[in-house]
C-alpha cells in the first residue's frame, strides 16, 4: 500500500498541469459545498435564534382556536390567562399577548393590521416594549421597520387605530409611533402594532384576557390548561426546518453539477492515462503485481486528486471561510419580503460533521470514479500491454 | 322650590324629547324599512385619481336576506353578492367561484367604496339598537330638519353614537354622522333627491365618506326602487350566485 501511494504521487506529479487542474477544480467542489451547506446551516441558526428571541421564546400556549395562517379565529381567540400562568408572569417567566383585528389610516390610506397587546415590562421577547410607556396619557405604540416603509410612517408620528371591541362596537383613537424597530422575523413585522396589554385590553372589553402567551424557558412536561394548546419551540420553528430541507434539496443540484465536473475531469484522466501507460501496465504484471493489485494503484492514483484537493482547499478555503463566517454573506435582493424569518446578511456556520462528511462524500465518489474506467486493466492481455498494443 | 322647578321641568323636558325622539325614530323606521325591497342603483366611487361607477340590482327583505348582482363595469358584470342572516357570500364569475366573506374580510370595503361589507350588512332598524334624544332643530339645506343623538341601547352596535338630522316634515334622514365608542367621528352618510313612492318619503341618493380615509365618498344612487314585491323564494339561495 505504501508502494501504491508513492507510485501513485509520482505518477500524479509526473502528470503536471493535468494533475493540477483537477485538483483546483475539485477543490473548488469542496470550499463551495461546504460553504453553501454553512450558509445553510448558518441561517437555521440565525432564523431559529431570532424566532426565539422575538416571537416563541422558549415555547407558547395558544388559544385553542387560533390559527396565525386563519385571519378568520383571531376574533374570537381569546380567553382569560390561566391563575397559574398569572403567577408566572409576575415572576417574568411568561409573556401573555392579546391580538385584535383593526386597521390604521396613514395619510387617509387604510391598512388592516394586527394589534397586539404586551406587557410593557417584560423582558423575554427583544421587542422594545418599554418604550410604550407614557406619563402624558398618550397612547404609545411601536411597529417593525417594514411596517414602517410599507404605511410610510415614522417616529413620532401619530395615526388613527380603528378596532371593534368584543361586542363588534366600533372603536377609534389616535396613537403614537414611539419607536420603530429593527427584527429578522417578518410575522412580528408586516402588518402589526403594538401597544400596552392593559391598553388593549381595556379598548377590546377583554380585561384579563389573552391569545398568545410566550413562555421564556421550554416546558419539560407542559402542563394542560382548558381552552390553551401548548406548542413546543420545535413545533414552532418546523417552518424553518422545512423551508431549510427545501432549499438544501435545491442545492444538491448544485452540488451535483460541481461534483460532475471534478468527476468528468478525472474519469477522463483516467481513461487517458489507462490508454497511454499500456507497457506501464504490462510491465507491473511482468513484475508479478496481479491485475487487481494494477487496478488498485490506479484506482489511489485517481483517489489521490481527492487528497490533494482537499489539501489545496484547505489552503485557501480556510481563510475564505473564516472570513465568511465573520463577515458574513449579505444577499443581493430584500430578504424582508420572503415572509419567513430571514436576514439580509447570513452568517456560514460551519460544524466538524460538515467538513468531515463532505471530505469524505468527495473523496469516496472520486475514488469510485477513478475505479470505473480502471477495471478494464483487469481484461487487459498483459504481453500485449506490455508490447505496447492498442486494446 | 326654584331649584326643585327647574329640575321637575328638565326632567319633563328630557322626558318629552326622549319620547319625541323615539317616534321619530319610528317614523323614520316607517320610512327606510319595509318588507322588501327590489332596486337598481349605481355606485360612483370618488376618488383621488378620478371616479369610477358600478351599477347594480339588489333584492332584499328584511334585514337579514338580500341579492346583488353587478350590472357594470364589464370587469364587475356577473359579480352576484348574497347575504344571509350573519353569512355573506360573493360569486366572481372570473374564476367561476364561491367565496364566503367572513372576519376581517368583511371590514373591507366594496369594491373600493367607503362602505364596507359589515355597513351593507348591518341594517337593523333604528329603533331596536338605539335610543334617541332631540338635540335641536336646525335648517338644513332648505329643510326644517330634527337634529337626534343616537346612543346604542344593544351592546353589539356598530356605531355606538350617532348624530342625525332629519327632516322635520318627511321622517328622513338627511345627513348621518357615525361615530366611535370613543368619540371620534367615523362615517358620514348625506341623503339626498328625497322622492315619494309607494306611499313612503325616501332619499335615493346617499354620499357615504369614510372619514378616516382620504377620498370625496361614493355616492350611492338608486335609479329604480320597489318596495313590498314577490321575490322568487330562489333568490335567496346559494344556488342563484351561479344562475
Amino acid at each position: 500500500m505504501k508502494l501504491a501511494l508513492k507510485l501513485a504521487y509520482r505518477n500524479l506529479m509526473g502528470a503536471g498541469l493535468r494533475t493540477w487542474l483537477n485538483v483546483i477544480v475539485l477543490s473548488f467542489s469542496f470550499v463551495i459545498i461546504i460553504w453553501l451547506k454553512g450558509v445553510m446551516t448558518g441561517w437555521d441558526h440565525q432564523a431559529k435564534t431570532d424566532m426565539t428571541n422575538w416571537e416563541i421564546g422558549g415555547g407558547q400556549y395558544w388559544h385553542s382556536t387560533y390559527d396565525p395562517f386563519d385571519p378568520f379565529t383571531i376574533t374570537d381567540s381569546h380567553a382569560p390567562i390561566p391563575d397559574e400562568l398569572k403567577k408566572r408572569e409576575e415572576a417574568g417567566e411568561i409573556v401573555p399577548m392579546l391580538l385584535v383585528q383593526g386597521a390604521i389610516f396613514p395619510e387617509g390610506r387604510m391598512m388592516p393590521v394586527t394589534i397586539r397587546g404586551v406587557n410593557p415590562s417584560q423582558n423575554i421577547l427583544h421587542l422594545p416594549v418599554k418604550e410604550l410607556i407614557t406619563n402624558d396619557g398618550t397612547i404609545a405604540a411601536i411597529i417593525g421597520s417594514q411596517m414602517a416603509k410599507v404605511s410610510q410612517l415614522k417616529e413620532g408620528d401619530y395615526v388613527t387605530l380603528r378596532w371593534r371591541d368584543a361586542n363588534g362596537t366600533f372603536d377609534a383613537t389616535d396613537v403614537l409611533i414611539c419607536h420603530v424597530f429593527s427584527t429578522n422575523v417578518p410575522s412580528v413585522d408586516l402588518g402589526q402594532i403594538y401597544i400596552p396589554l392593559s391598553t388593549l385590553q381595556e379598548f377590546a372589553l377583554l380585561p384579563g384576557e389573552a391569545t398568545l402567551i410566550t413562555l421564556k424557558n421550554a416546558e419539560e412536561s407542559a402542563t394542560e390548561y382548558p381552552g390553551w394548546v401548548y406548542k413546543s419551540k420545535e413545533e414552532l420553528t418546523r417552518q424553518v426546518d422545512e423551508m431549510i430541507k427545501t432549499k438544501s434539496a435545491g442545492q444538491t443540484v448544485i452540488y451535483a453539477i460541481l461534483l460532475l465536473l471534478a468527476m468528468l475531469a478525472i474519469f477522463d484522466t483516467q481513461v487517458l492515462s489507462i490508454f497511454r501507460r499500456q507497457r506501464e501496465i504490462g510491465t507491473y504484471v511482468a513484475l508479478g503485481y496481479t491485475r487487481q493489485q494494477v487496478v488498485g494503484l490506479f484506482t489511489v492514483e485517481g483517489s489521490m486528486n481527492a487528497l490533494l484537493a482537499a489539501l489545496l482547499s484547505a489552503a485557501y478555503g480556510i481563510p475564505f471561510l473564516a472570513w465568511q463566517a465573520k463577515a458574513g454573506w449579505t444577499m443581493p435582493i430584500d430578504t424582508s419580503e420572503f415572509g419567513m424569518a430571514i436576514a439580509q446578511t447570513l452568517y456560514p456556520v460551519y460544524s466538524l460533521g460538515l467538513v468531515a462528511g463532505t471530505v469524505a462524500i468527495i473523496t469516496i465518489t472520486t475514488a469510485i470514479v477513478s475505479y470505473l474506467p480502471s477495471r478494464k486493466i483487469a481484461k487487459m492481455n498483459p504481453t500485449d500491454a506490455l508490447r505496447g498494443k492498442l486494446q | 322650590m326654584k331649584t326643585f322647578f327647574i329640575s321637575l321641568f328638565t326632567l319633563l323636558f328630557l322626558n318629552l324629547s326622549a319620547q319625541d325622539a323615539s317616534s321619530v325614530l319610528e317614523k323614520i323606521d316607517a320610512n327606510m324599512s319595509s318588507k322588501n325591497r327590489i332596486f337598481e342603483s349605481s355606485m360612483t366611487i370618488l376618488g383621488k385619481r378620478g371616479s369610477r361607477t358600478i351599477t347594480s340590482k339588489s333584492y332584499s327583505e328584511g334585514t337579514n336576506r338580500s341579492f346583488t348582482e353587478y350590472l357594470s363595469p364589464a370587469s364587475e358584470k356577473g359579480t352576484k353578492m348574497l347575504k344571509l342572516d350573519k353569512h355573506l357570500w360573493i360569486y366572481s364569475p372570473s374564476t367561476d367561484r364561491t367565496i364566503q366573506i367572513s372576519g376581517h374580510m368583511l371590514r373591507q370595503s366594496v369594491m373600493g367604496s367607503d362602505l364596507s361589507y359589515e355597513d351593507m350588512m348591518d341594517d337593523r332598524k333604528l329603533t331596536e339598537v338605539y335610543n334617541a334624544v332631540v338635540s335641536g332643530e336646525v335648517m338644513y339645506g332648505d329643510r326644517r330638519s330634527i337634529v337626534l343623538t343616537l346612543t346604542a341601547k344593544v351592546t353589539d352596535a356598530a356605531y355606538y353614537t350617532q348624530k342625525m338630522w332629519v327632516d322635520a316634515e318627511r321622517f328622513v334622514p338627511l345627513k348621518q354622522e357615525l361615530f366611535a365608542k370613543s368619540g371620534k367621528l367615523l362615517k358620514q352618510m348625506e341623503m339626498k333627491d328625497v322622492v315619494q313612492i309607494q306611499g313612503r318619503w325616501f332619499p335615493t341618493s346617499i354620499i357615504y365618506k369614510d372619514m378616516l380615509k382620504q377620498g370625496d365618498g361614493t355616492e350611492f344612487r338608486m335609479t329604480k326602487i320597489s318596495f313590498d314585491q314577490k321575490i322568487p323564494e330562489h333568490i335567496f339561495t346559494k344556488a342563484s350566485l351561479k344562475q
